[in-house]
């Protein structure tokens, strides 16, 4: 089971969060503009790295709180956490 | 490669070793080049050879042969499924399984149990008969089952109403089952190389050789190699080969995981699915309980998961088959599957000419190695999709044209 440090609670068990996906997936500007690719392309295609990839999570139950953290795909180490509308840190690679 | 002085039996096929040439080196250039030698990578290459007769082709594999999904999943066979489409191409791969033994000429367990699929709510029941009927207009044979009935064909599932999932009812497919996984994969090997194909281990592709939008080559830890067509069936890794070739594919790589019990009496001679409590279970021909978890949440290439989930899916398993309590779980394992947003795979064309992708698999990909082999093959022969997996296609992801199969199957798939 992953321990996925929360940025408000600290470290917790998996079973406490839900998973959000890969985090900075902003809705598109010009939505009204967009073509069926440009679509396609937001409703559909994530990055799915094989490395460290910043995603988001949910402490679904402690704080209930969404926030964004580095994770490696590779061997599910974890990076730094940090809070949303925060500076990104760098990736650890 | 060494020799084995093991006693060869009536009952056991012949060492891998001397199915196919276990250290092959890959030659200057190919006609097609298959990246992954799972299931559906060696059936590619096996239907190339026989339906279409190319056989100068190489299976390029980073590990070794089927060693990834296709010696981790749980074996179970069935065409069932909800939209033509699907039923189109599963009932194919069925077909072929039927006679897949005596045409390959090598022993697959191939076992038509049936595949029970439970219903545990009224909701749910309404899906399952939506599905029942589905197959019928299909011509997918399909069966609707009583809680008695469930109870005439496998004794120790548990009908009681007064558990957190009680039975209401199944769908039953009496020629699904299931078949021994390696043996299905060391005998398409074999017979692929016997026809001519090489297949080449510890073998890693690092990149791809595009001139003017078309595939030229690929580079692999073994050197570059040269060919006129390639097709990538990679399961979990395939967003990472798409990436060197420079496109996109909607997928998501995440454990699926899996569990074997020690060896049990006979208890169960069907396989037995519930897509609402994640349980998944048949009963192989030496005894183990062989039984399936749901996926973990995250994304992952680690090929392991967490404990919970495999919780989880036993606390399930216990309260539907109480007889499980006592049966020790040996081993866990985890493969890291390859998830499109509709759970229907993606077959067919590129943005790069010559290259061909075969992959979106999912939980569920074991059931279709024969059709999917099929109508890849097909694929890469004529350059143009299969008529069958023509509805697969990437760009469906922009038309719209979506199998949702999610809906469909649950996650047991």
């Amino acid at each position: 089971m992953l321990h996925i440090p929360c940025p408000y609670c600290g470290p917790r068990d998996e079973t406490e969060f839900h998973y959000g996906s890969e985090a900075h997936v902003a809705y598109p500007e010009n939505s009204a503009n967009l073509t069926d690719e440009e679509w396609a392309k937001f409703v559909f295609i994530r990055s799915n790295p094989k490395g460290w990839m910043a995603e988001r999570w949910v402490h679904s139950a402690g704080c209930r709180r969404w926030f964004n953290v580095w994770r490696n795909t590779i061997n599910h180490e974890f990076g730094p956490s940090y809070k949303p509308f925060t500076q990104q840190p760098k990736s650890p690679a | 490669m060494a020799t084995t002085t093991r006693r060869r039996t009536v009952e056991l096929p012949d060492h891998p070793d001397f199915l196919w040439v276990a250290d092959q080196k890959p030659k200057k250039s190919y006609d097609v080049i298959i990246i992954g030698a799972g299931g559906h990578g060696l059936a590619t290459a096996y239907y190339l050879a026989k339906n279409h007769g190319i056989t100068n082709v190489a299976v390029i594999e980073k590990g070794w042969l089927a060693g990834g999904n296709m010696g981790r999943n749980t074996t179970i066979i069935r065409s069932n499924y909800l939209w033509d489409e699907s039923a189109g191409i599963y009932d194919h791969s069925l077909k072929l399984w039927e006679n897949l033994e005596e045409e390959v000429g090598y022993e697959m367990f191939f076992s038509q149990r049936g595949v029970m699929t439970l219903a545990h709510s009224v909701s749910d029941v309404r899906s399952k008969q939506r599905n029942f009927y589905a197959n019928h207009v299909n011509a997918v044979d399909s069966v609707w089952l009583t809680p008695n009935e469930i109870k005439e064909i496998a004794p120790i599932v548990n009908i009681s109403e007064d558990i957190r999932y009680p039975v209401m009812g199944a769908t039953f497919q009496p020629r699904g089952g299931i078949a021994k996984h390696d043996w299905v994969a060391w005998g398409y090997a074999k017979a692929a190389a016997d026809m001519g194909v090489d297949i080449i281990q510890n073998c890693e592709v690092t990149g791809f050789k595009i001139v003017d939008g078309k595939v030229q080559g690929i580079k692999t830890t073994q050197g570059d190699i040269a060919a006129n067509k390639v097709g990538m069936v990679a399961a979990g890794h395939t967003s990472v080969l798409s990436k060197m070739a420079g496109f996109d594919v909607p997928l998501q790589s995440r454990p699926l995981q899996a569990l074997v019990s020690e060896l049990n009496e006979q208890v169960l001679d069907t396989v037995i699915m519930s897509g609402a409590v994640h349980v998944y279970v048949s009963q192989a021909h030496k005894g183990e309980l062989v039984m399936g978890a749901g996926t973990d949440s995250y994304n992952s290439y680690a090929q392991r998961g967490g404990f919970h989930v495999i919780e989880h899916q036993l606390a399930a398993a216990c309260e539907l088959f109480p007889i499980f309590e006592r049966a020790h779980m040996l081993r866990t394992w985890g493969g890291i599957v390859d998830i499109a947003p509709d759970a229907s795979p993606i077959i067919g064309l590129t943005p790069v000419e010559n290259l061909f992708i075969n992959s979106g698999w999912g939980t569920g990909g074991f059931k279709a190695t024969p059709g999917s082999g099929w109508v890849m093959a097909a694929t890469i022969a004529s350059g143009e999709p299969d008529a069958l997996a023509k509805p697969y296609a990437l760009d469906r992801f922009i038309s719209g044209h979506l199998i949702d199969e999610h809906g469909a199957a649950g996650v047991a798939h």
